[in-house]
């Protein structure tokens, strides 16, 4: 017996109940990578399964609300839009934050969602939110083209439209939605799998939370004492950053986009850990 | 030989009853005693997991101290009760779940196929779901495609290959599925009581197909199950578990047999282990074989098997019959009435007679379960009750000119 065992030395594998914090398994990750490709794929497919138009969908959702956002908040409610067209103004801030929204909400029931997988076979936990992203992302770049029309169309019925360098930054702030979204997601999907509690709060949590995000309004409209708790929301400098980018309308604070840079990196890796943390016992108590 | 998997120690426990306001503070103190280096006072308490009677804590061992190894090349059999700890301990294996304490090595790659069909999206087809399913379970997308017309081939689907599977019968839904496990490069592959599904045929290609992986293949495979003739045939080894705690292992055959002979009872049969539609009505008390009262008797093959079935009846009934199964190496070998039609029975003690003629059976391990029948019983056109796996007697060998040790299969045919 003992010779087999000194020439047993090299596992490849070893199944243990504590892990090192920090080993993320992010090589596990990348030998899945096909996997996340298919259910980014699976995802996309199944949502215009059985529907005539499909993919065009993804663009009534954000007409939609672009018009009734128009009407309610810049026609009765006189909110301003900094002069950028009402109807360009609102499709930046819905597309933006359906994309963060998005994230987040299906990142934070990750384990709920796919308990029934998970429980049945292991494969890296992190290719679910990574492929949450991804989908959403695809999601958004559709929608985006929507927006490049609009814009194209206000330019030539004469707006003053002013794309800038910051626009630069555009995939920069789309990386730090998503991360952001992402990390402030598994952070809640691991604190709801023993613990429904913050669930209820995530439902009616996220609707609030637009509007402490300049979505409907821009940051120079909102009354100067609470301007900065609405900075403090890491989203604020990234929103204000993009339509500024594309439009030149509103300012670009340096300071209040690297808080958001540092705010989302944090969460993001804070939301790696906790959700490494989880995922090894989580089909115990979900 | 190396070693393909090394348990050490595993236990795993589990926090039973619910989780609500009560266990937050509960979790607290778990993790201040945590915090402060301490043990985990829930932990503490060792109690063995047995499920019928109540224990003190609400923490169970669901599996305790678990120390094995594994062969490369081998086919394990896993076998033992209900909540014995199986599937707990697969799920530690395919990496589902952590143990609480203890550690588990493995060399090679693990595929685990613990449902069939884990992931399978209904919208998409056929093809697409091969390939999710595929690299869900750890293939790469180029060894599906390399495995792609075989596995269609195995599930025999090509006609539907591109429909939704939510449009497949639950046969083919099956059959898919499998096909796609089957097919997995890994070095071990994890089987949990899959085959149940499908029907006989496919079990017995799927069963072809798995000895295949072992044999031929050389790969590693647990497989647990409750059939025991299909752990007879398909493994080398086999392990047994007995409430959490690893009760036997040697070669399966052995196994199979501890697992029968520790399990069954010896005879008296207690209430809880009847199921049935009137249980109400009526109770089985005791089984005996040729008037012993002991546990696994070995009865010789010149000898009838004379079964008795003892039990009480609480309400009488117009058409009342006892029946009874047997079974060896998990194969039923027949199912019989006591009489030819049914008759009506009276409250009161009752005892019924089975009898099975001398030289029919060969020599071997039987299993009995018993049940009954009632037509006409409360408007309903069948009314039923069984108790399972009640019994077990042995036919030792014997040589005499009318049991001929050359004969093979089941039983013998009486010549008339």
């Amino acid at each position: 017996m003992n010779n087999t065992l000194t020439t047993d030395t090299n596992w490849d594998l070893e199944i243990k109940p504590h892990d090192n914090l920090f080993n993320l398994h992010l090589k596990d990750v990348w030998s899945y990578r096909d996997l996340l490709l298919l259910l980014v794929r699976r995802d996309f497919v199944s949502f215009y399964k059985q529907t005539i138009f499909g993919p065009v969908w993804l663009f009534v959702q954000p007409i939609f609300t672009t018009i009734t956002f128009t009407i309610v908040f810049s026609k009765l409610a006189k909110i301003s839009t900094e002069d950028i067209p009402a109807p360009l103004f609102y499709l930046t801030g819905n597309i933006a934050w359906n994309y963060f929204s998005d994230c987040l909400n299906k990142s934070s029931s990750v384990f709920r969602d796919n308990a029934s997988i998970f429980g049945k076979v292991y494969f890296p936990r992190l290719i679910m939110p990574i492929s949450i992203v991804i989908s959403n992302l695809i999601r958004f770049g559709i929608q985006f083209l929507l927006f490049l029309c609009m814009m194209v169309y206000f330019a030539f019925q004469g707006h003053p439209l002013h794309p800038n360098l910051y626009v630069l930054l555009f995939p920069v702030i789309i990386l730090l939605m998503a991360i952001l979204g992402l990390g402030l997601g598994m952070i809640i999907s691991a604190m709801t799998t023993k613990y429904r509690d913050l669930t209820f709060l995530m439902g009616f949590g996220v609707q609030l939370l637009m509007y402490a995000t300049p979505i409907i309004y821009p940051l120079s409209a909102a009354p100067a004492r609470y301007r900065a708790y609405i900075s403090l929301n890491p989203l604020s400098g990234l929103i204000e950053t993009f339509r500024y980018g594309f439009t030149g309308k509103g300012e670009f604070f340096v300071g209040a986009f690297m808080y958001s840079v540092a705010a989302s990196i944090v969460l993001f890796l804070l939301g790696l850990i906790v959700f490494n943390r989880v995922e090894k016992t989580f089909v115990d108590t979900v | 030989m190396s070693i393909a998997i090394k348990a050490e120690n595993i236990s795993k426990a589990y926090q039973i009853g619910e989780f609500s306001t009560g266990t937050l503070t509960r979790d607290i103190e778990r993790w201040w005693a945590l915090l402060r280096g301490k043990e985990d006072p829930f932990l503490r308490i060792g109690e063995t997991n047995d499920r019928s009677s109540k224990g003190g804590s609400d923490i169970v061992w669901s599996l305790k101290d678990i120390n094995f190894d594994i062969q490369q090349g081998d086919a394990v059999g896993i076998i033992g009760r209900n909540g014995a700890g199986k599937s707990t301990l697969l799920k530690i294996l395919s990496r589902v779940t952590t143990p609480t304490t203890g550690s588990v090595k493995v060399k090679g790659r693990i595929a685990s196929l613990l449902e069939v069909g884990t992931g399978f999206h209904p919208e998409l087809t056929g093809r697409e779901n091969i390939f999710l399913n595929g690299a869900i379970l750890g293939m790469r997308k180029h060894e599906i495609k390399k495995h792609f017309d075989a596995i269609v081939d195995f599930a025999g689907v090509e006609r539907y290959v591109d429909t939704p599977v939510k449009r497949y019968s639950s046969g083919m839904y099956v059959r898919l599925a499998f096909a796609v496990a089957a097919h997995l490069e890994s070095e071990i592959l994890i089987v949990d009581e899959v085959l149940a599904v499908g029907d006989a045929e496919f079990q017995k290609k799927c069963l072809g197909k798995m000895g295949d992986v072992s044999q031929n293949e050389g790969r590693t495979v647990l497989f647990v199950s409750h059939n025991m003739g299909a752990v007879n045939q398909l493994c080398k080894k086999g392990i047994l578990l007995k409430n959490g705690q690893l009760a036997f292992s040697d070669t399966a055959e052995k196994t199979v047999r501890e697992y029968l002979r520790s399990e069954v009872g010896n005879g008296m049969i207690s209430s809880k282990s009847i199921v049935g539609t009137f249980t109400d009505k009526i109770t089985f008390k005791r089984v005996s074989i040729n008037g012993i009262l002991d546990s696994q008797p070995s009865v010789k093959p010149s000898e009838k098997v004379d079964i008795k079935i003892e039990g009480t009846c609480f309400k009488s009934m117009d058409a009342f019959r006892v029946n009874l199964s047997l079974y060896k190496d998990g194969i039923r070998i027949f199912t019989a009435h006591d009489t030819h039609s049914p008759y009506s029975i009276e409250t009161g003690e009752f005892q019924k007679h089975i009898i099975i003629p001398e030289y029919l059976l060969r020599p071997g391990e039987y299993l009995i379960s018993i049940g009954g029948h009632c037509a006409g019983y409360e408007n309903s056109s069948m009314d039923w009750i069984f108790a399972s796996e009640v019994f077990s007697f042995n036919i030792i060998e014997e040589w005499s000119p009318n049991n001929d040790f050359n004969g093979a299969g089941l039983i013998n045919l009486p010549l008339i």
